[in-house]
């Protein structure tokens, strides 16, 4: 296990550098120019550009650029965002942790209905219940988030007036936060209604963020449950005289689950930048937010800086899926 | 009362082109101890009618029957719990890929104390001690390390040992082995048709052993079913079957083995198994056989009595001048 860890660490190096080199490439191939950009509407004197080119870096060539960047990613160093002067790594982490919250949740949520979901209608195949779930993640899977975000904003917040229409947390309550994590900072913050109003405000952006790996999801484990289904194990399971539920859900999920877990590897990445819309949509203080306010500036370094964070978050997961295949089936251990 | 009657039993499958007729009014009596073979090549229904009596076919078979009685209970309109009950703890079942039956995710062990779970409620301590016991049984060497271990880890003939222990956990009545040798080496195809042999003699229950191969017949079993594309054609103790079999693809069956070979040549049976589309209007072997005319070839021929094997046949072999008369 350990050398296969290791294996795939080194596979990591050719990933990452062309990450670098992506990050540092896309920021700047846009049209725009972040001196300008800070210029504003007044513009600015030949000289004065030169001189703040000058200063940070922009007037030598492309590779010496680069080759600055990179080695202050090797150590540690996205260096300093443009607009609040403050370290790019200081601002990712400040702002991280309430992405996480909210792709977590939308990715339990995701989980906790589409599974079930896809196993029972593999399980009734051809049935009503199958057409009618797989005709409605079809639905989910091609329905424009920023409109499904709007509807229920709409609907829930508008009409019904359940939930709040932005933020994590209602201006009523403030405490500090160690964590950075809504949920458990307002129980930590022992004040009365914060969790309540933290989860409300919670609800719709998860809703929205987990709709598409919702319906990726059901679809997938229904597809895996048809295929595994088929297999001369279930046979003998059902020979054994096993109950239906115990066939469907131990014998044949755990087995189903290896492409499951695969889709829902990939969705972390999707989930990610699905964030951006939800996170503009909800005003919702996040690194996708950041990323899009950030674009605008021009802000070179949080651009490339974040790009890079967030790739590598995705590759950490997928690690990490690779792994949970040698524990869920210890066949794929031993390839 | 016989352990097992069979009696007009049909599966029809439903396939995008119509019904297929699988198994076609079968009939088979069993009773406790015994040793039946089915035996038959590819198609010919023999693991689909014992796949019936499990209720393990897929959802486009349709199983009909006059009767279909295990133990006194009525397994054709039974509910799907109380066949659970007997399924697995009475009616136990071994199949022909040990590799690919059992479950790849779970250990050896844990497969084996589920059955004890949920038919003999044993605890925890009792389930393990069982678990051992039975691994011992069926010979699989250091059986408290193999229990901990998964099917990958084991080779083909253990797999089948770990599928026997299963299948004789809740101590059957009846185990139906569905070519359980077909998928090993030749070497532990014999140890496990006599550990079957053994378990057969140790624990007093019936053995249905389906198989193509007319060796394991011989050396196995006591009565033997013959069956031709869904049709029982014969059914004979297995000394007189060898000796005089009455149906001529039975006769043929054996004449194809190298053992009893005259010439050089092997003798074979021409053509293939009627399927969907070219099954005969008359007897289902006439498109192959030797002897058949006319007659044959547009009536089905009914099963003729015990003495003549119940052969479904209009001129028996080794008949004598009774039934030619």
């Amino acid at each position: 296990m350990l050398n296969y860890v290791l294996s795939r660490l080194l596979t990591f190096i050719p990933t990452f550098l062309g990450v670098t080199l992506i990050s540092f490439a896309f920021i700047r191939v846009l049209p725009g120019d972040p001196i300008m950009v800070m210029a504003g509407e007044r513009g600015m004197s030949d000289e004065r550009y030169a001189e703040l080119s000058a200063q940070l870096g922009y007037d030598r060539p492309m590779y010496a650029q680069f080759w600055e960047y990179l080695t202050g990613v090797l150590q540690g160093d996205l260096g300093n965002s443009f607009v609040t002067k403050r370290p790019v790594w200081d601002e990712f982490f400040s702002l991280f942790p309430a992405t996480l919250e909210l792709s977590l949740c939308a990715m339990i949520f995701a989980m906790a209905l589409g599974l079930p979901a896809g196993v029972i209608a593999a399980v009734n195949r051809g049935k009503f219940f199958d057409r009618a779930l797989m005709s409605t993640a079809l639905v989910g899977y091609s329905m424009p988030i920023f409109w499904w975000a709007l509807l229920l904003i709409i609907v829930f917040s508008g009409n019904l007036g359940w939930t709040p229409v932005s933020g994590r947390i209602d201006l009523l309550y403030y405490f500090p936060d160690p964590t950075g994590f809504m949920l458990i900072d307002s129980i930590a913050s022992g004040q009365k209604g914060a969790l309540v109003s933290a989860l409300r405000h919670l609800l719709l952006p998860t809703i929205v963020l987990g709709t598409i790996p919702l319906a990726v999801i059901a679809r997938q484990t229904r597809s895996a449950m048809l295929e595994v289904l088929g297999e001369d194990y279930i046979r003998t399971a059902r020979a054994k005289g096993m109950s239906p539920g115990r066939i469907n859900g131990i014998h044949a999920l755990r087995n189903a689950l290896i492409p499951v877990i695969t889709v829902i590897g990939l969705s972390v990445g999707t989930l990610l930048a699905g964030a951006i819309l939800t996170e503009t949509i909800f005003s919702w203080p996040g690194i996708g937010k950041w990323m899009v306010d950030s674009i605008f500036r021009r802000d070179y370094p949080v651009v490339q800086g974040g790009l890079l964070l967030i790739a590598v978050m995705v590759m950490v997961v997928n690690l990490t899926v690779d792994m949970l295949y040698g524990i869920i089936n210890p066949k794929i251990r031993k390839r | 009362m016989p352990l097992l009657r069979i009696r007009n039993l049909s599966v029809d499958f439903a396939t995008a082109s119509g019904a297929f007729r699988a198994v076609d009014a079968v009939d088979q009596d069993m009773e406790t101890g015994e040793i039946l073979a089915i035996v038959g090549e590819s198609g010919s229904g023999k693991s689909v009618s014992m796949l019936a009596l499990m209720g393990l076919l897929p959802w486009t078979a349709t199983v009909t029957a006059d009767e279909l009685s295990f133990d006194g209970h009525d397994l054709l309109n039974i509910a799907p719990r109380a066949r659970r009950k007997i399924v697995g703890n009475d009616l136990a079942m071994i199949f022909q890929e040990p590799m690919s039956s059992l479950n790849p995710c779970f250990t050896v062990g844990w497969q084996i104390k589920e059955a004890l779970r949920s038919h003999l409620g044993l605890n925890r301590k009792e389930r393990h001690a069982r678990a051992v016991e039975l691994f011992e049984q069926v010979g699989i060497p250091d059986p408290e390390k193999r229990l901990s271990a998964f099917p990958h880890q084991l080779s083909g003939g253990m797999n089948q040992r770990v599928m026997i222990a299963m299948a004789i956990a809740c101590k059957p009545k009846l185990l139906i082995a569905d070519e359980p040798t077909t998928a090993l080496d030749v070497t532990i195809q014999a140890q496990i048709l006599d550990l079957l042999a053994d378990l057969r003699r140790d624990t007093g229950m019936g053995l249905v052993l389906i198989t193509h191969d007319m060796g394991v017949v011989a050396e196995t079993a006591e009565r033997v079913s013959v069956q031709y594309a869904g049709q029982k054609v014969e059914e004979q103790p297995v000394g007189a079957l060898f000796a005089t079999p009455h149906h001529p693809y039975t006769g043929a069956l054996l004449d194809a083995l190298p053992e009893r070979a005259t010439e050089k040549k092997l003798p074979t049976i021409p053509g293939v198994v009627p399927g969907q589309f070219d099954r005969p209007a008359g007897c289902l072997f006439s498109p192959r056989c030797k002897f058949a005319n006319d007659k044959c070839r547009s009536t089905p021929p009914p099963p003729l009595g015990a003495d003549m094997g119940y052969a479904r046949c209009f001129y028996p072999l080794n008949a004598n001048e009774r039934i030619a008369s």
